[in-house]
């Protein structure tokens, strides 16, 4: 858990990118944070591994205040990944992403195999990318290896910051759902800078709004679209995205199976494939259950949480995300 | 041509003794160039407010007239061969401290960035990431001072510290050509051949991720 206690920055220009901010960032989960160019969002993620100093205020990492801890120790134990990539271009792939190992220290074989692990979880095969450079690789696979590069060291929280908006459209759909994947296997804190909502909503298990240095709301992507706090919030999701929930919310979870797992192994409440998406989530909210199982013709075809019920809901009439 | 050839063989000796002198000036001079303007070189970009002053400096003493500034250094450290490294040396050190200063601030601030995230020591970072990204402009830095020494202690033996330069100027002395040739051929040749050895090694220090 990650805890800023009224936090302000002022920068020596006199700039307040943050002003009196008090915030949990809760362990396991992927909180976005979000809001328009220039609101303090880079700055509050830099307080977190100390690459920026609060002016006034304190963050403690489990309750223990990081203001005493050495800085260059607690950022080898957290991860970071910024916005322009920021590989070395002067070094192969593997020694990118044994970096951390290296300045922890690790032994070479422990090293290797960690490089060898890590590549292969983001699908690039280690006998050709290991000793590669990052200029032969494409934008989106550079940035898969900025993704592994901050995990490599095993670090309980990883910080992002706007990791995938240099990227094409297409790469940054495809590397949102590995790190979507990916944060069910390695269960990380990560803290996920952007100023796309539709990334937010997509990949965030809570999402904090901010503009001009404070917080304007914190919440689900299901409560912040069921429940903007003001009109600022309403603007930024968009009114058309809250609109085309209702819309859409009136079409049946069949046109979207293709958007469901397919495979669930906890408990889940069965639900008919011809229910509206609006009848979904009013059933999911009454049940015990976190996942629904989508039956067609007695059989279950695809199960859905309240996130893939949201994807369906914002996908757009071709079919494809918005 | 007969008679050049005849001032080669002849005064074989006296030439490559004077090449050797000439070598030396320079090769000490770059040397101790690099040892000064590397790690200024370095200071600067850590304490920047400083690094257009200090550049500027230097450049000032490009712009002086190499005979003029062995003719102002005579009175203060007399004749010989420290009074015309002293020269060199001055000379030596713009290029080198300008590309070295160039090369680091060039490097992509995001590459720095990661590194500080990351846990990298300021020398770390210096070391294995700013350094090795500079190398090839910092060699380049080297190169130009290298050429730039070996043309200038040609005036080395105004101050009597020997070189190729004594053979020219007793060629010219005497009206004798071929000894004037026999002087500034080697210097040329010197100076390309340095030039082309110090782009290969510059082509080397190229990290390999960074060519294409
Ligand atoms: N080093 C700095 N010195 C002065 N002002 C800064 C500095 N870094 C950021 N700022 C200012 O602080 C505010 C917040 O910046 P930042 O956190 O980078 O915003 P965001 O990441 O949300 O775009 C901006 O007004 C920015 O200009
Ligand atoms: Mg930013």
């Amino acid at each position: 858990m990650i805890r800023f206690e009224n936090v302000t920055k002022r920068f020596p220009d006199g700039t307040e990118a943050l002003k009196d901010i008090s915030l949990v960032l809760p362990t396991h989960e992927l909180t976005a944070i979000i809001g328009p160019s220039g609101c303090g969002k880079t700055t509050l993620m830099k307080m977190i591994n100390k690459l920026e100093k609060p002016t006034a205020g304190s963050i403690y990492i489990d309750d223990n205040p990081i203001n005493g801890m050495d800085e260059v120790q607690l950022r080898r134990s957290i991860g970071y990944v910024i916005q322009r990539i920021g590989l070395f271009p002067h070094m192969t792939i593997s020694d990118n992403v044994a970096l951390v190992p290296k300045l922890l220290e690790w032994p070479k074989s422990k090293k290797e195999e960690r490089v060898r692990e890590l590549l292969e979880l983001v699908g690039l095969d280690p006998e050709i990318y290991m000793d590669r450079y990052p200029l032969e690789l494409s934008g989106g696979q550079q940035q898969r290896v900025g993704v592994v590069r901050a995990l490599a060291g095993d670090p309980n929280i990883v910080l992002m910051d706007e990791p995938f908006s240099a990227l094409d459209p297409i790469s940054r759909e495809q590397l949102q759902d590995e790190l979507r994947n990916l944060q069910q296997t390695i269960n990380k804190t990560i803290v996920f800078v952007t100023h796309d909502m539709d990334e937010a909503l997509k990949i965030a298990d809570s999402i904090i709004v901010m503009r001009d240095g404070q917080v304007e709301q914190v919440g689900t992507p299901q409560q912040l679209i069921d429940e903007p706090a003001n009109e600022f919030v309403r603007n930024f999701i968009g009114v058309e995205r809250i609109n085309q929930k209702r819309t859409f919310g009136e079409k049946r979870l069949i046109e979207f199976l293709d958007l469901f797992v397919t495979d669930w192994a906890g408990d889940a409440e069965k639900i008919s494939a011809d229910a509206t998406i609006e009848n979904a989530f009013l059933q999911l909210d009454n049940s015990d259950q976190n996942y629904l199982a989508i039956s067609k013709g007695g059989q279950v075809v695809a199960y859905a949480n309240a996130r893939d019920l949201l994807k369906a809901a914002l996908v757009k009439e071709t079919g494809v995300l918005a | 041509m007969r008679n050049f050839l005849d001032t080669l063989v002849n005064r074989q000796d006296m030439i490559i003794s004077a090449l050797l002198e000439h070598m030396y000036l320079s090769f000490v001079a770059v040397a101790i160039g690099i040892a000064i303007a590397l790690p200024l070189g370095i200071v600067i970009t850590r304490y920047r407010r400083y690094a257009e002053p200090i550049i500027g400096v230097t450049a000032i003493f490009q712009t002086i007239p190499s005979l003029a500034l062995f003719g102002f250094l005579v009175p203060i450290l007399g004749i010989g061969s420290p009074t015309a490294l002293i020269a060199l040396i001055i000379y030596a050190l713009l290029p080198i401290l300008r590309n070295t200063y160039a090369g680091i601030v060039g490097v992509d601030g995001s590459t720095i960035e990661a590194g500080r995230g990351m846990g990298m020591t300021r020398t770390q970072i210096l070391r294995q990431i700013e350094l090795p990204l500079a190398l090839p402009f910092i060699m380049a830095g080297i190169r130009t001072a290298t050429v730039l020494t070996v043309g200038i202690a040609t005036l080395a033996t105004f101050v009597g510290a020997g070189g190729l330069g004594d053979i020219i100027y007793r060629g010219l002395q005497s009206y004798n050509n071929s000894l004037v040739l026999a002087g500034a051929l080697p210097v040329a040749l010197l100076a390309i051949g340095f030039d082309q050895i110090l782009k290969w090694i510059e082509k080397r220090a190229t990290p390999k991720g960074l060519k294409t």
